[in-house]
């Protein structure tokens, strides 16, 4: 009896082990993942549309039909990117995802208090090789450190109402991601 | 024999109730490190860089991209304010107003994530569309029949769930307990 308890003990607490180790391990697993999901349309460091989520077709679940969106599935192993896009009347948005779709930061059109929201991005490394004189220069140049090497850059901007949506495409359209 | 026997029966069960438990955890969606106010539940650090594993995990199953934190914040509720899975043969009305923010949005989703279809085409409504009272509150009425004012569209699905997006807004990091953010009140009524 002792001994049947003893396996079942042995047993839960290896069960522990392979909840744990399977919880951590999905998101380096994962094969339908956001990031994956959107490499199927959209080729490195250039902006692409996403077409808006139908009952029949979505990209990826929850996604909220009241904005456009489009995203920059960027690769910094070349070097920094430029990444820039005009602000809509109502409300525009650009958030960072690593490879591993964790959102690290997010800025909004009033965040960034002009009428294009601009940035340089960059990983720590490369931030961390800008030349000294550059560093004056910075205080007006927004610059996003990425924890990873690729990652995600999303633009979402809101149609208030449908009415709006040509204006919010044509503003999105003019939005850049490239190497410097 | 014996050790054979219980090695085996122990790495069974510890195959069996590990996987189950992910399972279990990655599915049934996790409440901890919530938000709850009301029946409508938020994650506000699951957009940012101390997302917890298991969110992690769920959000890599199931391909979303959490709203970053620098955007915004999305409540979900599932149920009704006094607990009863929202159901989409029935007319639900929400009422209420909204925690500060920019603008807001309020969307149905099958449980899925997928919007449900409808004649309308309405799948939600922004801050901007909805007809208010005069008070500045409103009220939505969730319903699979077409109903005058702010009707939401359910489709007649069995199941679905709302989500209301709060953007540019200091809900969030801050307010751990919500209990000063109002939010609109989920009341089932008459079903078909």
């Amino acid at each position: 009896m002792i001994r049947l308890a003893l396996w079942l003990l042995g047993a839960l607490l290896l069960a522990g082990v392979v909840h744990l180790a399977t919880v951590l391990l999905l998101p380096r697993m994962a094969t339908q993942d956001a990031y994956a999901r959107v490499s199927g349309i959209a080729p490195i460091n250039t902006v692409i549309a996403i077409p808006p989520p139908t009952p029949e077709k979505a990209l990826m679940p929850f996604m909220d039909p009241a904005f456009q969106v489009s995203v920059c599935r960027y690769d910094l192993s070349q070097g920094p990117l430029k990444f820039s896009v005009p602000i809509t009347q109502a409300y525009t948005s650009v958030s960072f995802y690593t490879r591993s779709d964790v959102a690290y930061y997010a800025i909004n059109d009033r965040a960034a208090g002009r009428k294009v929201i601009e940035l340089d991005l960059m990983t720590a490394a490369q931030r961390a090789e800008l030349p000294e004189n550059e560093e004056i220069t910075a205080a007006d140049r927004l610059i996003v450190a990425s924890p990873t090497t690729t990652g995600l850059i999303v633009i979402r901007a809101l149609a208030p109402e449908s009415g709006w949506i040509p204006a919010v495409r044509n503003a999105l359209a003019a939005a850049q991601c490239r190497m410097q | 024999m014996r050790l054979l026997f219980g090695t085996v029966f122990a790495l069974a069960i510890a195959a069996a109730v590990g996987l189950g438990a992910t399972w279990m955890a990655l599915t049934r969606g996790s409440a901890y490190g919530g938000v709850n106010i009301g029946a409508w539940t938020g994650w506000p650090k699951n957009g940012t860089l101390g997302i917890d594993p298991y969110a992690r995990a769920t959000v890599a199953r199931t391909g979303e991209l959490p709203v970053g934190s620098g955007d915004g914040v999305a409540f979900y509720a599932r149920t009704d304010d006094v607990g009863l899975p929202l159901d989409g043969r029935c007319d639900v009305l929400l009422s209420g107003t909204t925690p500060q923010a920019r603008f807001w949005t309020i969307t149905l989703y099958n449980p899925e994530g997928r919007l449900v279809a409808n004649s309308t085409q309405r799948q939600g409504f922004t801050s901007q569309e909805i007809i208010r009272n005069a008070d500045g509150s409103f009220e939505i009425l969730v319903a699979p029949r077409a109903r005058p004012g702010n009707w939401l569209p359910t489709g007649g699905v069995e199941k679905y769930l709302l989500v209301l997006r709060l953007y540019d807004t200091p809900i969030g990091m801050g307010s751990r307990t919500g209990s000063e953010a109002p939010m609109p009140s989920i009341t089932k009524r008459a079903c078909l």
